[in-house]
């Protein structure tokens, strides 16, 4: 990829392309690359050698690891397990807990836009004789808690619902989901992949008792995670799903990624020291980007709820504008779009469509997900581009002249397409 | 995905974006596609009556770049020709000049299909026989 340095608004220079699509993934922090960087070389040994000094110097790095995770999320060490990402995580997960509880009962509940991980697993719950409750959501993207307790029955062993949503940064009420589940002795999964290290989580406080995590979301490296296992009030059993050498306690088997779990460590303890001001950074740098495209466009519209969202998460809808062409004007710029509606080339978001942005026609979305290493500047010249190209493409469409026309676009019978 | 320099051209200084006034005799008006596919043409034909030439072309479209490409260029072809020339004009034509790739056909589909449109209803007004197309019917709120 070519990057040139072009001037932004001001006497700010920007270098492009610009990545805002830090829900997608993060750069690894480079004081988390220069930790990781001995565990490839000299310190290369298995933390499962108990023989001699090189694999206690990896198993002593990965127990530093554990207790740093631990600490971000308020656990002991001996609670989390390493895995691959958040999807073996919510694998691991849902299908530990149901094998270990089926005799208990066959019914779980999820929720309508959770990540692919726990929603296609639970499909394949279903299939094996699993029940489960997808429960829908409000317009804001939160559950209805009253829907959760008229869901819960006695065969209920399980509720899984994310701490914060990847595409609209919408946080849940997991406290009181919680809460509801201790009361009535169910066991409370979140995957809390985007909110850790973003907004306060803690297992004890918010009452969960499995939280899946994952590194490369919070400025760590790719290809490695973990899951939180409670070990008391209750004591969590899982079933493992991989099976092997018994690492893990027998959890999750496999030579452990020591440089990886090492980065993952680091990224936690620097997020245990800086969260709190990185938060306020990254929401002022958020509502900046929003109040600027807000400022200039009309018709345009926030997804997902305002008050309860992720810091750096901005997802807006523009009306009368086609995402691929959007995408197309604002090239420069590393961002995520789904469209409510199916095009030929953007698949419609899932997520977006739970919320009810799917009955209005003709909307694009984008995903700006801000993250530790954007910049004021790269802020004002992505809203620039942004109205730039909005503006542009409003001129070119059909429907913006006629909306502006006050021609109702649902009452229009549009002419049957020839090849959809 | 990679666009071919003629549709970004097309894309960036797109030619005859705009509206002819839909209510005269000598404008055609063709609206074509749905919002709910992606994407919506609208192209306008102004025609000579004495020479049945085409003396001007508008378009908007709601859609992907291709689509955008497509319809720019379908003005710039049928204005000069006429009426029965521009029939003429083949989406596989569009496709060529665009180099479109196989999923972007459907694009220049839209294209030739909007020309059709314009058409027929130009001939419709004028008495002529319109072209068996399904024409969008605008309904008021
Ligand atoms: C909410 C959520 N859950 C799970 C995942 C999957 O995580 P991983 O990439 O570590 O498998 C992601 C990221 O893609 C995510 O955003
Ligand atoms: S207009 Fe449908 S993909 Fe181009």
């Amino acid at each position: 990829m070519s990057t040139n340095v072009i001037s932004g608004n001001g006497n700010n220079d920007v270098k492009l392309p610009i990545y805002m699509d830090n829900h997608a993934t993060t750069r690894t922090d480079p004081r988390v690359v220069e930790e990781m960087l001995p565990y490839f070389t000299e310190k290369f040994g298995n933390a499962a050698s108990r023989n001699h000094e090189f694999g206690w110097v990896a198993e002593q790095a990965v127990e530093q690891a554990r207790e740093r995770i631990a600490k971000l999320i308020g656990a002991t060490s001996k609670e989390i397990i390493f895995t691959s990402g958040a999807t073996e995580s919510n694998n691991l997960a849902i299908k530990g807990v149901a094998e270990m509880y089926k005799e208990k009962g066959n019914h779980i509940i999820t929720q309508a836009i959770e990540h692919k991980a726990v929603l296609d697993t639970c499909k394949r719950l279903e299939k094996y004789g699993f029940r489960v409750t997808y429960l829908p959501v409000q317009k804001d993207g939160r559950i209805d808690l009253d829907d959760l307790k008229r869901a819960m029955d006695d065969k209920t062993i399980l509720v899984t619902i994310m701490t914060a949503n990847n595409e609209i940064g919408a946080l849940q009420p997991i406290r009181e989901i919680g809460a509801l589940c201790h009361e009535r002795g169910v066991l409370f999964h979140t995957d809390a992949v985007q909110a850790i290290g973003k907004v306060p989580f803690n297992v004890i406080q918010d009452n969960v008792d499995l939280a899946s995590l994952t590194a490369h979301k919070l400025y760590g490296p790719k290809g490695v995670g973990g899951l939180y296992v409670r070990r008391k009030n209750p004591r969590v059993q899982l079933v493992a799903q991989i099976d092997g050498g018994g690492h893990e306690r027998g959890m999750r088997s496999g030579t452990l990624n020591v440089p990886g779990i090492v980065g993952f460590g680091k990224a936690c303890a620097l997020a245990s020291e800086g969260m709190a001001e990185e938060a306020v950074k990254l929401a002022a740098l958020r509502d900046r980007l929003k109040d600027a495209i807000m400022g200039q466009l009309d018709e345009v519209y926030i997804n997902g709820s305002v008050e309860h969202r992720l810091p750096g998460n901005l997802n807006i809808s523009f009306a009368y504008v086609e995402g691929e062409s959007l995408l197309m004007g604002i090239n420069d710029i590393a961002v995520s779009s789904g469209s409510a509606c199916t095009s030929a080339t953007l698949e419609p978001s899932y997520v977006l469509k739970a919320l009810g942005a799917g009955d209005d026609l003709a909307h694009s979305s984008i995903r700006f997900g801000l993250g530790r290493f954007n910049t004021q500047a790269e802020v004002d010249y992505v809203a620039e581009r942004v109205v730039d190209t909005v503006k542009r493409l409003r001129e070119l469409s059909p429907l913006y002249e006629m909306a502006k026309e006050g021609i109702d676009l649902t009452k229009v019978q549009w002419a049957a397409e020839p090849t959809h | 995905m990679a666009y071919s320099t003629k549709v970004l051209d097309h894309y960036s200084n797109p030619r005859n974006v705009g509206s002819l006034d839909k209510n005269s005799a000598e404008v055609g008006t063709g609206l074509v596609g749905a919002p709910e596919c992606g994407d919506v043409m609208k192209l306008q034909i102004k025609v000579n009556p004495a020479t049945n030439i085409i003396e001007d072309a508008k378009f908007k479209t709601f859609g992907c770049g291709s689509a955008i490409a497509s319809s720019s260029l379908a003005t710039e072809w049928v204005k000069g020709k006429t009426v029965d020339e521009a029939l003429t004009i083949r989406n596989t034509d569009i496709v060529k000049e665009l180099s479109l790739p196989p999923v972007k056909i459907h694009c220049s589909v839209l294209a030739e299909d909007a020309i059709r449109a314009a058409i027929g209803d130009w001939k419709k007004k004028n008495g002529q026989h319109s072209q068996p197309q399904a024409q969008p019917v605008e309904q008021r709120a």
